[in-house]
């Protein structure tokens, strides 16, 4: 338990700093607010219609490749931490297992699946 | 210590999955359980399983629920709607299933079933149960590992097949069902 002080302490100034300036900005911010101020001005028109419009489904592509190149990364972490004791079989190992995920990327490419037409 | 961690935990835990399921709007749904896996992760921390705990922070608060977020743009879900009788139907329904997961767990624990309280013993050493878990994925467990890059693989070319194939018929506009295999 005593090895998670330092994140402890971490998170602790993490939240103070956040609720500190927020909550100071709240305090000494002037409100004198009208209508000319509410205004949208220099970044783009008015809003016409519903925000929540149809999205496109390639968020939805990027999304899934996203999770899938994730869950790969996650797999470097034990690897790294054993690499010493591993040697040269654990990276003979994780060059397969990546080589195998550099096709999937080779394809992506090759299919043009990351760009935005 | 560990236990009052464990309770505040496990209440934060129960807290915003009631959240998730009973918040009106499914944007604060998914955000809720965000907290839920945060919690969750908290709970893996204390049982020792670091790499679990950021597992679950890493793949299920950070990518999976991006991909919660897209499906609720993406179906354009507006607030809960109420009323209609395949509405309450369902409402019924989960609360069936609810109650019934309910007394098997109550009953599980009344019968003592459960394992009930953990075993204070920590695998491996002080600094966490990573490297353990590393050697033993890099060799005894070597094959299901390299045959997750094949998993992980065809999961690529499959989501591009179905994502791209389609986007490419017509720009933007949804093909008619049966124009492309």
């Amino acid at each position: 338990m005593r090895e998670y002080l330092p994140v402890l302490m971490f998170l602790a100034v993490a939240i103070a700093f956040a609720a500190g300036t927020i909550g100071l900005s709240s305090i000494i911010v002037p409100r004198r607010s009208n209508a000319r101020k509410m205004s949208a001005y220099e970044c783009g028109v008015e809003p016409v219609g519903n925000a929540r419009a149809r999205f496109s489904v390639k968020f939805y592509l990027v999304a899934v490749l996203f999770i899938l190149f994730d869950i790969e990364a996650v797999f470097l972490y034990p690897w790294a931490v054993t690499f010493r004791q591993l040697g040269l079989v654990g990276l003979i190992e994780m060059m397969v297992f990546i080589v195998i995920l550099l096709i999937g990327y080779l394809y992506l490419l090759k299919k043009r699946a990351l760009e935005w037409d | 210590m560990t236990e009052a961690l464990f309770i505040g935990f496990a209440a934060m835990l129960v807290a915003s999955s009631l959240l998730v399921i009973l918040h009106r709007n499914p944007v604060a749904s998914a955000l809720f359980l965000v907290l839920a896996f945060c919690s969750l992760a908290g709970i893996y921390l204390l049982f020792h399983a670091e790499f679990i705990g950021m597992v679950q922070i890493i793949v299920y608060a950070g990518a999976i629920m991006v991909l919660f977020l897209f499906v609720i743009m993406y179906l354009n879900l507006q607030r809960d709607e109420e009323g209609g009788v395949h509405i309450a139907l369902r409402r019924g329904l989960g609360w069936v299933a609810g109650t019934v997961v309910l007394a098997e767990g109550v009953f599980m624990l009344a019968r003592r079933w459960a394992p009930g309280p953990l075993t204070p013993e920590v695998p491996g050493e002080a600094a966490g149960n990573t490297q353990q878990l590393g050697m033993l994925l890099f060799s005894r467990y070597l094959f299901p590992f390299e045959v997750t890059s094949l998993v992980l693989l065809v999961a690529i070319i499959g989501v591009v097949v179905i994502a791209k194939g389609r986007s490419t018929a017509g720009s933007g506009t949804r093909p008619a069902p049966g124009e492309d295999g």
